[in-house]
């Protein structure tokens, strides 16, 4: 898990630039970090496979307007011709699905399940990854100050994490979501509510990496290449920023990855609870919460959004595996 | 990753339960679906058994001072004796009011001001105890306690001639204080009321007048032991699980033409999973479920859908209306033509829908007032009847005559726990569209919903809430029971309205009028006009008069809906 690898012979101890790997007569190319993690990475099919399905759903939240134009119809538009007057039910097999509706209809309003999925995917992927970015950036700046000045100002920003991994998140989420204005901070509607949502699931988080990051900062400070940086006369920021951050590259994309699904999951129970975007925007978790009045009725209902998130963050995770394997120099 | 994993199962599970359950019940006795609506299914009268009821949530209380869902009221009468109650039949004959613990209905002098009720001899609490008028008052006396006792209505609070009086526990032996009611002897009880009042009778068929014994009040700690003046009486309660009664052996059935004794006892289970109870409902384990709508929308499918089970289930009209207030405190809703544009345009049959359909949700309304209730007159103002989807020539028009021929823009409120009110918004912001009339739509938290956004005027006006989604089920079924919490604008405050902005004079007018009334015949009449006058008004969009789709098992006998609880009359069920 450690960046820098302690294989003897291959130095790679600055990260990007390439060294040597053996004294040979014939001059063997060396490999940087990211080409070797890319060769193992690219080795591993589950990882690779994630990946894949992950550049798919990206594509798809992306041309989600396109998509559905194509295959299917507007998300806020109902269709009640489709779904049975008297009990709600979609009409036809499999909650109403054809060729006309990829996953079938929304029982009671007839709405396009598929174009709803796709919509859904939108917003669950720009908050995760908002969130995540947020979380990251946060977690990197103030993990490296802590590990790399130590003393009083490592106790101030430990401590701050700690009070922040004690706070009860979701709580305070929830309360938040009941009194959110219409307008806040020059935004408003969505766009407002999804800044606050990524905000709240952004730092909230940004301990956990923090902690990492830290540690990481405080073991690197001690090696050997900082040292020589100093004696070459370099000032704090450009040990920080040229050293020690690259070396922490592969921690943060790890942990990145891991964070995306788990932020995934975090705004899909926010919706459900009622909590996030209004409706009619679609999200995963709030079909997920209708749906559960309706398993009876529509069984695909709550199918789908569960198998989008499932998938996504299944995809995530195996993704996210496979890097921390790939970077990992001990893992074979 | 769990959680959704667990979902996904979940959905395969639940999807292929339903079905294969219907197998059973091939013995079971053929029977009619809305038999229940209009006669007695499965008449018995042998005695024994257990009946048992299961309930999602827990009562408000079982205190019957402290009570204010229907079907608390329905059950408090299974142990307790208010003085006047429904004739527990099926049909119309279920609306009228009879003698309860009162040998008749009251007498009312001055004008209707004074009401007397005469109390039946030979009545006893279940430790022996006669009742006596002194017990009724308290019993009255201390529901005027809201700190102590904050559930039930009000009216006593309000039409009572109360004075200083502030109720038995802030004022302790003080009953002799509270001069609006008189008990010149054991068995004559008086009430005094600041205003006339025709329609008195239907007070005194609130809980609230059962008798108390002041000895016995343990104040907010009654409910676990209410005494007993009915034919059953608590053996155990525990709180939000659990209640059991047992016979009352100081009921004397001489006393009391109106009730039997044919249960051993009475079982009821507080806060099932409300999936889980439907499906015990179905399979028979439990004999009756306890709730204001009947089956929830995942047992709706298997009721409708498959003849075996819709034969023993009713779809049986509530004194409850669905609507949407308009607020003429947001801009353009200020101008009676935006808001009749509002109605034009609403597309009533899409939120037919949304509440669960002809038979589990209700009729397509056409006016405020619930067609089941007494004096309903129809009324047609806005032709929903040929029109369900909305006229939007008629929307258009109106909103020329507003000066905002292409439409405008306002806020939509709903409550956010609700999702048929989610879905209502949705609705409405679809079928509005279609003459430019721009919804955003916005939820609440059920619990703040009247305290601090849409029933606190100042927030709704701050933050453009033009339309706000809402519904009202009369207390009892007569008009004052219906409109007047919900349109007297002298009853709108600072916040906790139960009126989200009916504001006309005239309406006010016609109700204290109505009020007033001793005539039923004259006083309905005016009802009906307060129900045109709102919609002329065009301050509520009314959409479904509520129905509830329930579910009575082959073995449950003597079942009916009562046309006043709009719900089976829980006083004659049996099992045997």
């Amino acid at each position: 898990m450690t960046a820098p690898l302690d294989v003897p012979g291959s130095a790679v101890e600055a990260g990007p630039e390439t060294v040597l790997e053996g004294a040979g007569a014939t001059a063997i190319r060396g490999r940087s970090l990211g080409q070797i993690a890319w060769m193992r990475l690219r080795r591993d099919r589950v990882a690779m496979i994630g990946g894949i399905v992950i550049l798919l759903l990206i594509l798809a939240a992306i041309f989600a307007p396109l998509l559905v134009s194509w295959l299917g119809h507007p998300p806020a538009e109902w269709h009640r011709d489709k779904v049975d007057p008297s009990i709600g039910s979609p009409i036809g097999t499999f909650g109403g699905m054809s060729w006309d509706y990829l996953f079938g209809v929304e029982p009671t309003t007839g709405r396009d399940l598929f174009s709803r999925i796709l919509y859904g995917a939108r917003i669950s992927l720009l908050i995760a990854f908002l969130a995540t970015l947020l979380c990251v950036v946060l977690g990197t700046v103030l993990g490296m100050i802590a590990g790399f000045f130590g003393g009083w100002i490592d106790t101030v920003i430990s401590r701050l994490m700690d009070i922040f991994l004690a706070f009860p998140l979701l709580v305070f989420a929830l309360a938040l979501g009941g009194v959110i204005p219409d307008k806040a901070f020059g935004l408003s509607g969505d766009t407002l509510r999804i800044s606050l949502l990524v905000f709240i699931i952004g730092f909230f988080n940004w301990p956990y990496i923090g902690r990492i990051i830290r540690g990481q900062t405080l073991s690197l400070r001690e090696r050997e290449f900082v040292d020589a940086a100093r004696s070459l006369g370099a000032r704090n920021h450009v040990v920080l920023f040229k050293e020690i951050l690259p070396n922490l590259l592969a921690p943060i994309l790890v942990y990145s990855t891991l964070l995306i699904p788990s932020n995934i999951l975090f705004e899909a129970a926010l919706s459900f609870l009622g909590v996030g975007v209004r409706p009619p925007t679609p999200t995963w978790g709030g079909m997920l919460a209708e749906a559960v009045h309706n398993y009876d009725v529509a069984p695909n209902f709550m199918l789908f959004p569960g198998l989008a998130i499932f998938i996504t963050v299944l995809a995530f995770n195996l993704l996210g595996d496979g890097l921390r394997d790939a970077f990992d120099p001990k893992a074979r | 990753m769990t959680a959704a994993l667990a979902l996904v199962v979940s959905a395969c599970g639940g999807g292929g339960g339903g079905k294969k359950s219907s197998a059973g019940n091939a013995e079971a006795p053929a029977s009619q679906f809305n038999a229940g609506v209009t006669q007695i299914v499965n008449p018995s009268d042998k005695v024994g058994g257990t009946l048992h009821m299961g309930m999602p949530g827990d009562f408000d209380s079982v205190d019957p001072g402290d009570m204010y869902y229907g079907y608390a009221w329905n059950f408090a009468r299974l142990y307790t004796r208010a003085l006047t109650m429904f004739k527990p039949v099926p049909g119309e004959e279920g609306l009228q009011l009879v003698g309860d613990l009162a040998e008749d209905l009251g007498k009312s002098s001055d004008g209707g001001k004074t009401w007397t009720y005469k109390l039946r001899k030979g009545v006893k609490f279940e430790d022996g105890t006669p009742v006596t008028s002194k017990d009724v008052k308290y019993g009255v006396a201390r529901s005027l306690d809201k700190e102590v006792l904050p559930s039930g209505p009000t009216y006593f609070n309000d039409w009572l001639d109360v004075g200083s009086y502030t109720g038995p526990y802030k004022m302790k032996g003080k009953l002799d204080d509270l001069k609006a009611i008189e008990t010149p002897d054991d068995q004559t009880i008086v009430f005094h009321l600041k205003k006339a009042y025709g329609g008195f009778d239907y007070f005194a068929m609130l809980p609230q007048t059962a008798p108390v014994p002041e000895a016995k009040d343990t104040g907010s700690k009654y409910k676990e032991h209410p005494v007993a003046t009915g034919p059953y009486m608590f053996k155990a309660h525990e709180l939000g699980k659990r209640i059991e009664l047992v016979k009352n052996p100081n009921w004397d059935p001489a006393t009391d033409p109106n009730r039997k004794q044919l249960n051993d006892s009475v079982e009821v289970l507080l806060g099932q999973n409300e999936d889980d109870l439907d499906q015990r409902l179905l399979s028979g384990k439990i004999d009756v479920k306890v709730n204001s709508t009947g089956v929830a929308a995942n047992a709706r499918k298997t009721v409708l859908t498959e003849d075996k089970r819709k034969q023993y289930s009713d779809s049986a009209p509530i004194d409850r209306t669905w609507f949407t207030n308009l607020n003429s405190d947001v801009p353009p809703l200020d101008n009676i033509h935006c808001r009749k544009a509002v109605l034009y345009a609403a597309d009533r049959s899409a939120i037919q829908g949304v509440y669960g359909g002809p038979e589990a949700g209700g009729d397509i309304a056409l006016s405020l007032m619930p067609a089941k209730m007494t004096g309903y007159q129809k009324i047609d103002p806005y032709g929903v009847e040929a029109t369900p989807t909305g006229n939007v020539d008629k929307a258009r028009e109106e909103l020329k005559a507003c000066g905002q021929p292409n439409g405008f823009s306002t806020t939509i409120s709903f409550r956010n726990e609700r999702s048929a009110e989610k879905q209502t918004a949705e609705a409405l912001q679809q079928s509005l569209a279609r003459v430019g009339i721009k919804l955003e739509v916005k939820g609440f938290p059920q619990g703040d919903y009247f305290k601090l956004y849409a029933g606190k005027p100042d927030f709704a006006k701050k933050n453009g809430l033009g339309l706000m989604v809402y519904g009202w089920g009369a207390d009892y079924p007569e008009g004052f029971g219906f409109f007047q919490q919900i349109v007297d604008s002298r009853v709108i405050r600072s916040a906790g309205n139960t009126n989200l902005g009916v504001k006309d004079p005239e309406i006010d007018k016609l109700i204290d009028q109505a009020a007033g009334e001793q005539d039923a015949t004259k006083r309905n009449a005016i009802w009906a006009q307060v129900d045109a006058k709102v919609m002329d008004d065009a301050f509520i969009l009314p959409y479904v008069w509520a129905h509830g789709l329930f579910y009575r098992p082959p073995t449950l006998k003597n079942v009916f809906v009562s046309q006043n609880w709009g719900m089976y009359e829980f006083l004659t069920l049996s099992t045997q």
